[in-house]
């Protein structure tokens, strides 16, 4: 008897329907759309004396020359860019839809930006500043989500959780006249809220998206009713100020990114500090290992000795913690001042930042990015004189929220245990 | 370690799992727990394991009686346990698991991964396992996953080895692999505690055997003074026909033709590459095959449950590539799913609505929007006579029935509407001897009425009972096909390993 231990091979001429094409010409076709947009929006209606001068540095520095491009020209070149990649989709073997329809879409919003420019300048640095400055505290609350569902407890609390910190440290900050201890008392009520929704959902097993929308109306009332019956009154409890932007020295000189990632203030270097030390901690570290282990089979981690509650409780609550940072974020980064609801639906987007970058700390920055940018779009298209209708213009990041999430995320690989009450045995 | 447990009771709310269980085993042995499922083998052994409290009795580890409050207890005192469903994260690689709750570091908190594949590697190659720590785990096939789970309890430097079920998801030649493994780790003085039901390995590997039934310690017994009859007998608690009663086949016209089939799985991967065969009516059909060769998706794809990339499947000629499970349904087609916990019942529905639950749109069950009531007791009164279920009631919630009488449930419903082909995967997995045999007769019974019948099985033992022809899956292709008087243990066995003849 002779025995092969080779699989018989599958035929190589046969045509299988797996649905590859379909996904392809999706692909392709919608970088198609972006192009011809590109150029039909922006191209056919500049003309081709037109020229778009967009400002490289802030305010009162003057390190790099700032760029001035014939508008026509500019949007010709990314609109048929974005068809460039239309073409390549198809060419390539399973295209990503991120990569592609992403790029498309990126070059169909810097033809925008240019156009908006033409015959005039536009303050472009400003603009992703500006982009980095309302990503901030969706980052955080991005992180403070991949936290809790890394570990298999989903938090669509966030939204709570940062306005309820937004109001404890205003409140605080005011009260004390410190920022530091407003700060102090953000993370706390965060943390608070984050033990609230670790205790519903671990130890009581209730449904955590209803757990979490309990805390979410919860946040919006207290701190409502609040704002009302002693803010309003006492309004010197309402007058935190806010935290200073510093520089980083040496650093800060980089043409371009030095101010703009070395001039900030506490909140912005919080959240790329915590990106980056997350990303290396969640796969390095004895904490990340059991942390990924408990999200993606509980059973099995208890079987070797680890305790899936503790675990759990404890991402819960530093979620709450980094959320709590993230509302700090409105009052004492942003605002100096507390207003009812101010997070505005920013903790669903941080969600959102969360599922798309794949809950990696990386990948929910350069998400958190993504929205911040179309945030910021607007102030950037209001400085200039633009046809755009500006209830089209405050739409923009919902759209772009659910283009998305909806579009760009295709079926990411959720941690395997995400939303399961653990119970173990006996 | 001598590992001594000393009337062990463990009893759940309205059950008793384990009665006055008492077991000695010995530093260097293979002891062998014998049972159904269901007679409490697990729940002992995860009483051992510190995952269940004992309701009454104690454990002895060398003589001192030892309590454990949780597994990190017994794993600290040299137990180590490999799980019948694998206790892997499958996203993790091979080291990452091993070392997953004792993790070597160079930093304080600080992985070091190199420690830890130097010692995979170092514990694979002692004990013959060859395993690549840094493969993923998701990627490798199980009778590799269950030599992980064994690096497992190794790296923790396990005195005493519980093995539960391991052999459940290994083809025959990886079980003789199995077994000698297990041997070399009993004679380096380790105690093993070996868990099965199936009597011929019990036999080949055990030093001394403990049956239980329904509970308690009814038989304890060596190799060399009882043969498998005996063993069957104590285990099921009556006399049991270990062969099933049939005839020769009289194969008519071809009901089920399946040409060049291509499946692919949820990940994208060839799960089913180019299979072609035909079930003709009044012949079983068996698809051999170690599980995860791809028998799931071509039963699947057939039943209409997914849909195949490329191929024909043809039902008495016509083309039904594709068709949903609905349509199949009015074609004449049954099908009796793998998990018939998720895909065959509605646990908190009544019996009689679940015997009725993909008939409900069709005469007499329902009238325009009306269900009929009647209707569907009638049909549930006879059905529950005819496959004797064993049920307080036809309302009572179908998930309070025994494993057992849940599947009789199903295969009743699924015998009751089919006319052309009967589809059957795991039609016994998890049942009591008496169950097998029942529905083993109906089976036969099916095939003799002039249904074409696909059995997917990979229990080795059912297919050669009852196929008239086997079909052997190897990676998504058909490796081979023997008949069914040619079929023997190791002609089908060599095939599910992937040697071709």
């Amino acid at each position: 008897m002779t025995s092969v231990t080779t699989a018989p091979a599958p035929r190589d001429d046969v045509v299988e329907d797996t649905g590859a094409r379909r996904h392809a010409l999706t692909v392709a076709g919608l970088c198609f759309l972006a192009g011809v947009a590109a150029i039909l929006l922006f191209g056919l209606t500049a003309t081709s004396d037109q020229v778009s001068t967009l400002l490289m540095n802030p305010r009162g520095v003057d390190t790099i020359p700032d760029v001035e491009l014939p508008t026509q020209i500019a949007a010709f070149v990314l609109g048929f860019g974005a068809i460039a990649l239309g073409v390549r989709a198809l060419q390539v073997v399973d295209p990503k839809i991120t990569v592609f329809f992403g790029g498309a879409l990126g070059l169909f919003a810097l033809a925008l930006v240019i156009w908006a420019a033409r015959d005039g300048t536009g303050a472009f640095y400003g603009l992703i500043a500006g982009s980095v400055q309302r990503a901030t505290p969706i980052a955080l609350g991005a992180i403070a989500g991949l936290l809790c569902e890394r570990t298999g407890v989903i938090n669509i609390a966030i939204e709570g959780m940062m306005l309820a910190a937004a109001f404890g440290a205003a409140i605080t900050a005011s009260a004390t006249g410190s920022l530091w201890i407003g700060l102090l008392c953000g993370i706390l009520t965060g943390a608070l809220f984050g033990a609230i929704h670790a205790v519903i959902s671990i130890r009581y097993e209730v449904d955590q998206i209803v757990g979490g929308t309990f805390i979410n109306i919860f946040a919006l009332g207290l701190t409502s009713y609040l704002t009302v019956r002693v803010l309003v009154e006492y309004s010197h409890l309402n007058q935190p100020g806010t935290f200073r932007p510093f520089e980083i020295p040496l650093l800060v000189e980089i043409p371009f990114l030095g101010p703009l990632l070395f001039s900030q203030n506490v909140f912005g270097f919080v959240m790329f500090g915590l990106v980056a030390f997350l990303a290396w901690a969640l796969f390095n570290t004895r904490w990340g290992l059991r942390v990924r282990s408990v999200g993606e089979h509980p059973r099995a981690a208890d079987t070797v000795g680890i305790s899936v509650h503790f675990i759990r409780y404890r991402n819960v609550i530093l979620g709450g913690m980094v959320a709590g940072i993230g509302g700090a974020w409105f009052t004492l980064g942003s605002a100096g001042r507390f207003d009812q609801n101010m997070t505005n639906g920013k903790g669903f987007i941080a969600l959102a930042a969360m599922i798309f970058g794949r809950w990696h700390p990386v990948g929910a920055l350069i998400a958190a990015l993504i929205f911040g940018f179309s945030e910021q779009l607007n102030d950037y298209l209001a400085l200039l004189d633009t046809p755009i209708p500006s209830e089209f213009l405050l739409m923009a990041p919902y759209v772009v929220t659910i283009v998305v999430v909806a579009g760009l995320v295709g079926r990411p690989r959720v941690p395997a245990a995400n939303g399961q009450v653990y119970r173990s045995g006996g | 370690m001598r590992v001594e447990l000393r009337g062990i009771t463990k009893r759940f709310p309205g059950v008793v799992a384990n009665e006055d269980v008492n077991l000695v085993v010995e530093p260097g042995q293979v002891h062998a727990l014998l049972g159904e499922n269901g007679a409490g083998k697990s729940t002992l052994m995860n009483v051992l394991f510190g995952l269940y409290r004992q309701t009454e009795g104690e454990v002895l580890l060398d003589g001192v009686p030892t309590s454990f409050s949780s597994p990190a207890d017994a794993i600290d005192a040299g137990i180590g346990m490999v799980h019948q469903h694998f206790m892997l994260v499958p996203v993790f690689t091979v080291a990452e698991n091993v070392m997953l709750g004792v993790e070597p570091t160079s930093a304080p908190g600080v992985l070091d991964r190199d420690a830890a594949r130097r010692r995979v590697l170092e514990l694979s190659a002692r004990h013959g396992l060859d395993v690549d720590p840094d493969a993923m785990v998701e990627d490798l096939p199980v009778g590799v996953q269950q030599r992980v789970e064994i690096l497992k309890a190794l790296y923790r430097e396990a005195d005493c080895l519980i093995l539960d079920e391991p052999t459940a998801v290994l083809t025959p030649s990886e079980i003789d692999d199995m077994l000698g493994i297990i041997r070399r780790l009993a004679d380096e003085g380790r105690s093993v505690i070996f868990i099965s039901h199936k009597l011929r390995e019990v036999r080949a590997i055990a030093d001394t055997i403990t049956i239980l039934r329904r509970g308690r310690v009814v038989d304890t017994t060596t190799p060399d003074e009882s043969d498998e009859q005996e063993l069957a007998t104590a285990m099921v608690g009556r006399d049991v026909q270990l062969v099933v009663d049939r005839s020769a086949a009289s194969p008519t016209d071809v009901v089920l033709q399946v040409s060049d089939l291509r499946v692919r799985d949820e990940r994208d991967q060839l799960a089913v590459a180019d299979v072609s065969f035909d079930v003709r009516a009044g012949e079983i059909v068996a698809i051999a095959g170690v599980q995860g060769n791809g028998q799931s998706e071509l039963v699947s794809a057939i039943v209409g449950l997914r849909r195949p990339t490329a191929g024909r499947v043809e039902l008495d000629g016509a083309d039904v590539t594709g068709a949903n499970p609905a349509r199949m349904v009015e074609l004449g087609v049954a099908h009796v799913p793998e998990d018939r916990q998720r895909d065959g019942l509605i646990s908190s529905f009544p019996v009689s609505d679940n015997l009725v639950l993909n008939l409900t749109g069709r005469s007499p069950y329902s009238r325009g929007i009306r269900m009929d009531r009647r209707a569907i007791r009638e049909n549930a009164e006879r059905l529950v006579q005819d496959f004797d279920i064993r049920t307080s009631s036809i309302d009572a919630a179908v998930g309070t029935l025994s494993g057992g009488n849940q599947q009789k449930v199903i295969v009743g419903r699924e015998m009751s509407h089919t006319e052309r082909l009967l589809v059957l995967s795991q039609p016994t997995r998890g049942l009591d001897v008496g169950s097998i045999q029942y529905i083993h007769h109906r089976i036969v019974e099916a095939r003799d009425q002039g249904l074409a019948v696909l059995l997917n099985s990979s229990e080795l033992d059912e297919v050669l009972a009852l196929a008239d022809r086997v079909i052997v899956m190897y990676r998504g292709g058909v490796i081979g096909e023997v008949s069914g008087d040619e079929a023997t243990r190791d002609s089908v066995g060599m095939l599910m390993a992937g040697a071709r003849a």
